[in-house]
């Protein structure tokens, strides 16, 4: 297990420590961390956050490896440089944990979200939520003739873009899976 | 995982909680501070069918978790406590936060209600797991009896690599009546829990390069020194003897390097020596090892030492860069870093920069003229100084092992105690739990029957945990209770006089018992005394009694602590006892007054 071993990003060679530790810059990253899929594994990361009063902004898990009992949590998080470094490595910190990735410092990475919209609506306004959704590429998955269930899938921008739109056109209600992520390329 | 259910057969069948016993054997464990009650039934049955395991009954389940404390601080071996379900397992939240605070392996094993009755507000039911699981390194709830072997073993593996602190086994009471099969250690899935213990050698050889050249380096060491073994301190001591750089600790790390070797500058911190506090901020090179940059060592983090380069070896990765920024980050143990280092640092000649060290050591010796823990003695009165002095000078030479509870009388222990050996000090540094110190004092003693274990309190926080005085008579362990009696809660009575406009709120105490009726029916001795000149008699009655002693040592009331950096102030900014007779404004600005 390397999930212990001091990452890029605290070492007087990297690019973290150029930066003033004080400035008050926040940055949303995305973790995904590596754990065994025991039982009050998720208390136990969301107790850290609580705990130690860091930001979630979204949450997504699920077992990814059942020989393995593997499951892959994903987290986007808002804080300072320092704080975030120290979120990385309080993660790697808990027992349970294999592997703490920084989607956003390691690299190109893809991050998705899931969204389901219910809009209700006549007339006009049916047939435009229609054509927006054929803009963005989302599917028509239940519909009645006074609504429609609209499944989304891309980055969270473009959800919050689509659901900005669906707004006027009767948007009453929408679930999100919050974002998983993976690097590109090989690794 | 397929061969492990092939090779059940050939493993011994046995009951749940015969397999608790059977795993505490299996990890050398021969003493056990508990409490039983209805869902650890069980494991009682079997504790008291076997001599191989002793058993020490406290009188209240936080007394058995500082107990361990006490008895894994002082042997280097995990501690280990048996509870039960519900109200014992919330009794034990105290001492396991101070255990993860303070880095202490503990295993703690706890009764469950039955699995099928878990969720339904069972008599005695608590979501242990739940409520331990902030105040643990890790825990466990076992649903089934072929999962405990691996459990303990995983469980003693946890607790005691890495950084060490406390793991929590919860045993549902059906778990340890069934019968199941005994997974022994050799047959069990190896931990995957396995934290670097080398450190980076880029980094050393920074760091030695640093070495050779600074003129004003200082050592700066914690209790990691002390968790990574004897051998980590040795290395410790000839590494600070060969480079002749001054060395400071934190409250966890005394001993390591012993009070009377010569490059020795006291503690450090709130109430650390001035020499050290100073030279901590006038650094040019800082070398922490095995400490964590606590808010006590501090002070206001802005102007910690400002012009230092900073070395920090830690086995605990989220430690380095947690308060100060750190050039030199190494991950690791301190006893093989330190050992890393040392042998680089000889085998490139042994340099440093004498000239200047010897500058920075007259610098030193000139600080230490202030004698910053000077204090006026009276005729009259014992003063709490002076008490915890002649405690020191009288049984210095004794196979002597410290407890301290918190709070003044603790910070005076530390300034005044001298000591030489590591794991010979005991006290609640991180959490500050008031109360520790007698049942850490039993644990103390049961490790080291035939050594003076002296616990130096408080009068307040020898109450919280008093009726621990019930388990020393009855185990004849002969601790030694050195009570500091100021009839008040010292530091939160002086925090007032500094803070708060001398307006003391509810920080004395206005009914003590008579300390020498309570020995007596606890069934102890009880000493008491106010006359400074009848102190040294005193101590040496109650070091030779064999047995239980309490001593009420009556002090001067409104003693304050120094020297003393108040919170939110920088190293350079140490306030003495003229200060505050000659200080009219607040000491302590706006900013600093809303810490702790």
């Amino acid at each position: 297990m390397n999930s212990l071993r001091l990452n890029k990003g605290v070492s007087r060679k990297s690019a973290y420590d150029l930066r003033n530790p004080t400035e008050d810059v926040f940055e949303v990253h995305t973790l995904t961390v590596l754990v065994d899929n025991e039982a009050g594994v998720l208390a136990r990361v969301i107790g850290l956050f609580s705990g130690r009063g860091y930001n979630i902004e979204s949450l997504t898990v699920s077992e990814v490896d059942h020989k393995g009992k593997l499951s892959r949590i994903t987290i986007m998080t808002k804080g300072k440089p320092t704080v975030i470094e120290q979120i990385k490595a309080q993660l790697e910190r808990l027992v349970p944990v294999y592997e703490v990735h920084d989607l956003t410092t390691e690299g190109p990475s893809v991050e998705r979200e899931l969204a389901l919209l219910k809009v209700k609506g006549e007339g006009n306004h049916r047939v435009e939520a229609l054509r927006l959704a054929d803009i963005f590429r989302a599917r028509v998955v239940d519909s009645t003739l006074e609504s429609f269930v609209f499944e989304l899938t891309g980055p969270p921008e473009k959800i919050d873009k689509f659901a900005c739109l669906m707004e006027p056109l009767g948007l009453i209600e929408i679930a999100r899976t919050g974002v998983v992520g993976i690097s590109r390329g090989e690794y | 995982m397929d061969q492990l259910e092939n090779n059940k057969a050939q493993h011994p069948r046995m009951t749940g909680s015969q397999m608790v016993v059977q795993a505490l054997k299996d990890h050398g464990v021969d003493t056990v501070f508990g409490y039983p009650g209805g869902a650890v039934l069980p494991i009682y049955d079997e504790i008291f069918q076997q001599n191989e395991i002793r058993h020490f009954l406290v009188r209240h389940e936080q007394g058995a978790v500082h107990a361990a404390e006490g008895y894994a601080r002082s042997t280097g071996k995990p501690g280990v406590v048996l509870v039960t379900s519900g109200p014992g397992a919330t009794n034990t939240v105290t001492g396991l936060t101070d255990a993860l605070m303070d880095s202490i392996p503990l295993v703690v094993i706890s009764g469950q209600v039955p699995t099928f009755m878990i969720g339904n507000d069972a008599f005695q039911e608590a979501d242990t797991v739940g409520i331990t699981r902030p105040c643990t390194k890790h825990n466990w709830l076992v649903r089934e009896t072929d999962a405990l072997g691996p459990a303990f073993h995983e469980a003693f593996h946890v607790a005691l690599h890495g950084r060490p602190g406390p793991v929590l086994i919860d045993i549902p009471k059906d778990v340890q009546f069934a019968i199941g099969n005994y997974i022994p250690l050799d047959a069990a899935p190896k931990s995957k829990y396995n934290p670097r213990t080398k450190g980076d050698t880029d980094e050393i050889g920074f760091l030695v390069s640093l070495m050779e050249t600074a003129e004003r380096p200082i050592f700066y060491t914690g209790g990691g020194v002390i968790n990574s073994g004897i051998q980590a301190c040795r290395t410790l001591q000839e590494l600070v003897n060969e480079t002749g750089f001054p060395i400071t600790s934190t409250l966890m790390g005394l001993g390591a390097y012993p009070a009377s070797g010569s490059h020795w500058l006291g503690m450090l911190g709130m109430h650390g020596t001035y020499e050290a506090n100073i030279a901590m901020y006038e650094c040019d090179l800082m070398i922490n090892v095995g400490a964590r940059f606590d808010d006590r060592i501090t002070g206001r983090v802005s102007d910690f030492s400002p012009g230092s380069t900073k070395a920090h070896v830690d086995i605990d990765r989220s430690s380095i860069n947690k308060v100060i920024p750190t050039e030199i980050p190494i991950v690791g143990d301190a006893g093989i870093v330190l050992q890393q280092i040392l042998e680089l640092w000889r085998s490139k000649g042994k340099k440093t920069n004498s000239l200047e060290v010897d500058k920075w050591w007259r610098k030193i010796k000139h600080w230490k003229t202030r004698d910053c823990l000077s204090y006026e003695n009276s005729d009259t009165m014992i003063k709490p100084q002076y008490a915890i002095q002649r405690l020191e000078e009288l049984t210095q030479g004794y196979d002597r092992f410290l407890i301290t509870d918190v709070g003044q009388h603790q910070m005076w222990a530390a300034q005044f105690m001298k000591l030489e050996d590591p794991n010979r000090w005991m006290t609640s540094g991180g959490l500050g739990t008031m109360g520790y110190g007698l049942p850490a004092s039993i644990g103390v003693q049961v490790a080291h029957p035939d050594s003076l274990v002296i616990n130096v309190s408080g009068d307040a926080g020898w109450l919280m945990n008093m009726q621990e005085m019930g388990t020393a008579v009855q185990y004849q362990l002969p601790i030694k209770q050195f009570i500091v009696n100021n009839k008040r809660l010292g530091m939160v009575r002086q925090w007032q006089q500094i803070l708060h406009g001398e307006r003391y709120s509810h920080s004395w105490s206005e009914a003590l018992p008579d300390f020498v009726k309570l020995a007596e029916a606890f069934g102890c001795k009880g000493i008491v005394i106010s006359n400074p000149a009848d102190l040294d008699e005193a101590i040496m009655e109650m070091v030779a009694f064999d047995g239980p002693v309490i001593v009420d040592c009556q002090v001067t009331e409104h003693e304050n602590c120094f020297p003393m950096i108040p919170s939110g102030e920088p190293h350079n900014k140490m306030i003495f006892e003229e200060d505050i007779q000659a200080q009219e404004d607040q000491l302590v600005g706006k900013e600093g007054s809303i810490l702790v």
